[in-house]
C-alpha cells in the first residue's frame, strides 16, 4: 500500500533501529529480572525457576536493615525537601519578577548542575569534621544530604503547577475575605496538592536510588540498599542481588507510574 | 453587614429614597486616581487623573472600549492594585491602604474564577465562612442565594460540571452572599450568548433592585450600558470623559468621542456664526446655516462639529434645513434608515419609524430635504 504522507514508521530500517534501541535498553534489565528467579547459584547459568533468592534476601537481616534505612532516609529527605520546595516555589512564583530571580532559580536547582561527586566529596569533608566536633554520627547527615539533592526534583513539579494555576482564584479568595493564610490553606494548597504529591514521590525515588553521595557520607553500618548491593557485588555475586534489584525495580515502577497519573490529574 | 433571618431582612436595608438627586450618599469615591504601570517616562498611564463618585444603591456603569482602563479601576476599588496617586474612599473613609480581604466589596470576575476544587454550594458559602458566620446562618443564606440564582438543584455539582451561564449565576451568588456594600462586575455578561445575555441583564437589574447593593458594572457594550444603568461613566484612554444618566450621555454628549461611542450620530463640519443665549447659528459645508445648542466657551468663527442623532431628523419631500440626494434606503423592520448625501458632500443618516400602511416614500436617487427637530443639533468642539 503506497502511503501518500511521510511516515517515519514506513522508512526502511526503522523497525530494526527501534528493536535495537529497545534491546539495548531493556535486555540487560530483563536478564537481571530473569536470573532473579534462577534456582542455581549463578547469575549466568540457568538452573530452573525458583523464588529462593527472594526468600533468601527477605530473610537476610543485612538486607532488611539496609532496606529499612533506605526507606527511612527517603521518607524524611522527601518530606523535608518537599516542604522546602513548596515554600521556594511559592516564593519564586507569587511575586513580581525582579532582578536576581533567575539567579534564585539556578540556586535552587544547584544540585542538578554540580557534579554529584563534587558534592559528595565536599559533604564528606564537612560532615567528618562535624562528626568529630559534635560526637553525633547518626542518620541525620544522610537525611540532610539527601534532602539537599532532592529539593530541585520536588521543586520542579510544584513550580510547574503553581505557574499554570489561575491567579484570579487566589484573588477571588482574598476578595471573599480570606486572609493570605486562609487563601493559601483553602485555595492554593488544595489546588497544589497533586504537584506536592508528585514532587514528594519524585524526591522519594531519587533518594532511594542514590549511591554516590550516600557512599561518601555514610558512617560505618549505615548501608542503604544501593550501597549494600554495591558492597555485595564487590564480593561474590549471587542471584540474591538480582532479587533485590528486581524488588527495587518493581517499587520504582509503581512510584513513577503513580507520579505520572497524579501529575496528569487536573485538580 | 449583619445578616438576619432568611425570611425577613436577608438584604442590606435599602436606604430611604432621597428627595433630590444630589443629596444621595456617596458609596465609592475615586479622587484624582492615577495608575501607572512601569517606571519613568515609558510608564503606561492606565488611569490618568480619574475622579468619579458612585452613589449608594446605584447601578453605575463604567463604559468604554477595550483597554481604556475599566478593569484597572475596578481592581483598584477591590484592592488588588494600589493607586500610584489619588485616594479611594468608601463612605468617606480612605481605603487605599486596606487589603482586599478587609474591604466590604465583592467582585464578579470576568472569568468567573469559581474554585474548581469546591462544589457550587461551597463556592457560595466561601465568603460567609471566611467571615466566621455561624453554621446555621451560612446554610440559610446559601440556600437563599442559590434560590435567587435558580441553582438550588445543582448545589452539590462541581463547578467544572456546569454550563457557562450557570457558572455566571454561581459567581454572582458567591459575590452577593456576604452582602457587600458594593458589588463590582467586570463584563460579567460578555461570555454569554445573545439571548442569555438579555435575560441576565434583566436578572441583574432585578437583583440590584432587590438587594439595594451598589453595583459597579463594567462593559464595552453601549446598548447594555444604556439599558441597565442609573448612571454611566464613559471612559477612553484612562480618562473619564463624561458621567451622567443614560439620557444625559445619549442626548448631551460632552464631546465627539462620547457622541460617536454611544449610538449612531451624524457629524457635520461647521463654523460658528453667532451665539445667543446657548443657541448658535452655525454655517455648514454647503453654506447652509442652522441653529444648534452650544455650551459655554465657544467663540464666533470657531471651527466645530455639529452632531444630530439619526432619529432626531426626518426626510421630507420639500423644505427642511438641509438637502441632498438619497444614496441608500435600508429597511430594519421597526424603522428605516435613509442615507442622504448632502449637497455639501457629507453623508447624513435619517432614521424614521415605519408605518404599517405606507413605505418611507424615498428611493435611491431621489432629492430629499432633512428636517432637524428643534434643539436636536448640538455643537461639539472639533
Ligand atoms: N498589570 C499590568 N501591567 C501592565 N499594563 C497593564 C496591566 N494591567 C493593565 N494594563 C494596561 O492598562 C490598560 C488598561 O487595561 P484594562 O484596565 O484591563 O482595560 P479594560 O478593562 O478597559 O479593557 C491597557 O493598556 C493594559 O494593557
Ligand atoms: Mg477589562
Amino acid at each position: 500500500m503506497a502511503k501518500r504522507h511521510f511516515d517515519i514508521k514506513a522508512q526502511p530500517g526503522f523497525a530494526f533501529l527501534a528493536i535495537l534501541t529497545f534491546a539495548v535498553l531493556y535486555l540487560p534489565i530483563a536478564t537481571l529480572v530473569v536470573y532473579a528467579f534462577n534456582a542455581s547459584d549463578s547469575v549466568s547459568i540457568w538452573g530452573g525457576f525458583s523464588l529462593k533468592w527472594f526468600v533468601e534476601a527477605w530473610n537476610n537481616s543485612a538486607v532488611q536493615d539496609a532496606a529499612w534505612r533506605s526507606l527511612v532516609i527517603a521518607f524524611f529527605a522527601a518530606a523535608i525537601a518537599t516542604s522546602a520546595a513548596t515554600m521556594a516555589a511559592i516564593a519564586t512564583t507569587r511575586t513580581e519578577p525582579y532582578r536576581g530571580l533567575g539567579f534564585k532559580y539556578a540556586f535552587i536547582n544547584q544540585p542538578l548542575m554540580v557534579p554529584e561527586i563534587v558534592t559528595a566529596v565536599a559533604l564528606l569533608i564537612v560532615f567528618s569534621r562535624l562528626k568529630v566536633w559534635t560526637g553525633y554520627s547518626g542518620l541525620g547527615y544522610l537525611i540532610l544530604a539527601h534532602t539537599a539533592f532532592c529539593i530541585p526534583f520536588a521543586y520542579l513539579p510544584i513550580r510547574a503547577r503553581l505557574e499554570s494555576m489561575d491567579l484570579t482564584l487566589e484573588r477571588a479568595a482574598a476578595d471573599l475575605y480570606a486572609t493570605p493564610w486562609m487563601t493559601f490553606r483553602r485555595v492554593t494548597l488544595p489546588l497544589l496538592r497533586p504537584g506536592i504529591i508528585a514532587g514528594f514521590m519524585l524526591a522519594f525515588v531519587i533518594s532511594l536510588d542514590d549511591v554516590v553521595i550516600t557512599e561518601f557520607v555514610k558512617s560505618g553500618g549505615q548501608d542503604t540498599l544501593p550501597t549494600y548491593m554495591l558492597g555485595q557485588i564487590r564480593r561474590t555475586v549471587t542471584p540474591e542481588v538480582n532479587a533485590i534489584a528486581t524488588a527495587f525495580l518493581a517499587l520504582s515502577v509503581v512510584l513513577v507510574t503513580a507520579f505520572f497519573f497524579i501529575n496528569r490529574q487536573k485538580t | 453587614m449583619r445578616l438576619g433571618s432568611p425570611q425577613t431582612s436577608i438584604w442590606v436595608q435599602r436606604m430611604p429614597e432621597p428627595t433630590g438627586a444630589d443629596d444621595k450618599r456617596i458609596a465609592i469615591e475615586a479622587r484624582g486616581i492615577v495608575k501607572a504601570f512601569g517606571q519613568g517616562p515609558s510608564a503606561l498611564r492606565a488611569l490618568d487623573n480619574v475622579s468619579v463618585s458612585i452613589r449608594e444603591n446605584e447601578f453605575f456603569t463604567l463604559l468604554g472600549p477595550s483597554g481604556c482602563g475599566k478593569t484597572t479601576l475596578l481592581r483598584l476599588i477591590a484592592g488588588f492594585e494600589y493607586p500610584t496617586e489619588g485616594a479611594i474612599l468608601l463612605h468617606g473613609d480612605d481605603i487605599a491602604g486596606l487589603p482586599p480581604f478587609k474591604r466590604p466589596i465583592n467582585t464578579v470576575f470576568q472569568s468567573y474564577a469559581l474554585f474548581p476544587h469546591l462544589t457550587v454550594w461551597e463556592n457560595v458559602a466561601f465568603g460567609l465562612q471566611m467571615l466566621g458566620k455561624p453554621k446555621q446562618e451560612i446554610e440559610a443564606r446559601v440556600a437563599v442565594m442559590l434560590k435567587l440564582v435558580h441553582m438550588e438543584e445543582l448545589a452539590q455539582r462541581r463547578t467544572d460540571q456546569i454550563s457557562g451561564g450557570q457558572a455566571q449565576r454561581v459567581a454572582l451568588a458567591r459575590a452577593l452572599a456576604p452582602s457587600p456594600k458594593v458589588l463590582l462586575l467586570d463584563e460579567p455578561l460578555s461570555a454569554l450568548d445573545y439571548k442569555l445575555r438579555k435575560e441576565m441583564q434583566i436578572e441583574l437589574k432585578r437583583m440590584q433592585n432587590e438587594t439595594g447593593i451598589t453595583f459597579v458594572f463594567v462593559t464595552h457594550d453601549q446598548e447594555e450600558a444604556l439599558t441597565m444603568s442609573d448612571r454611566i461613566a464613559v471612559m477612553s484612554k484612562g480618562k473619564v470623559l463624561q458621567v451622567g444618566s443614560p439620557w444625559d450621555i445619549y442626548d448631551k454628549p460632552a464631546d465627539r468621542f462620547v457622541a460617536d461611542f454611544i449610538g449612531e450620530t451624524n457629524f457635520l463640519k461647521a463654523s460658528v456664526v453667532s451665539i445667543d443665549n446657548g443657541v448658535a447659528r452655525v454655517k455648514l459645508a454647503s453654506g447652509t446655516e442652522i441653529a444648534a445648542t452650544i455650551a459655554e466657551g465657544f467663540q464666533p468663527r470657531d471651527n466645530v462639529t455639529v452632531v444630530v442623532r439619526p432619529e432626531h431628523a426626518r426626510a421630507v419631500q420639500q423644505g427642511g434645513q438641509l438637502s441632498g440626494s438619497v444614496e441608500n434606503v435600508v429597511y430594519f423592520g421597526t424603522d428605516t434608515h435613509i442615507h442622504i448625501k448632502l449637497d455639501g458632500g457629507e453623508l447624513f443618516t435619517v432614521r424614521q419609524q415605519n408605518s404599517r400602511t405606507q413605505s418611507c416614500g424615498f428611493k435611491v436617487g431621489d432629492r430629499a430635504g432633512i428636517e432637524i427637530a428643534p434643539d436636536a443639533a448640538q455643537v461639539l468642539r472639533d
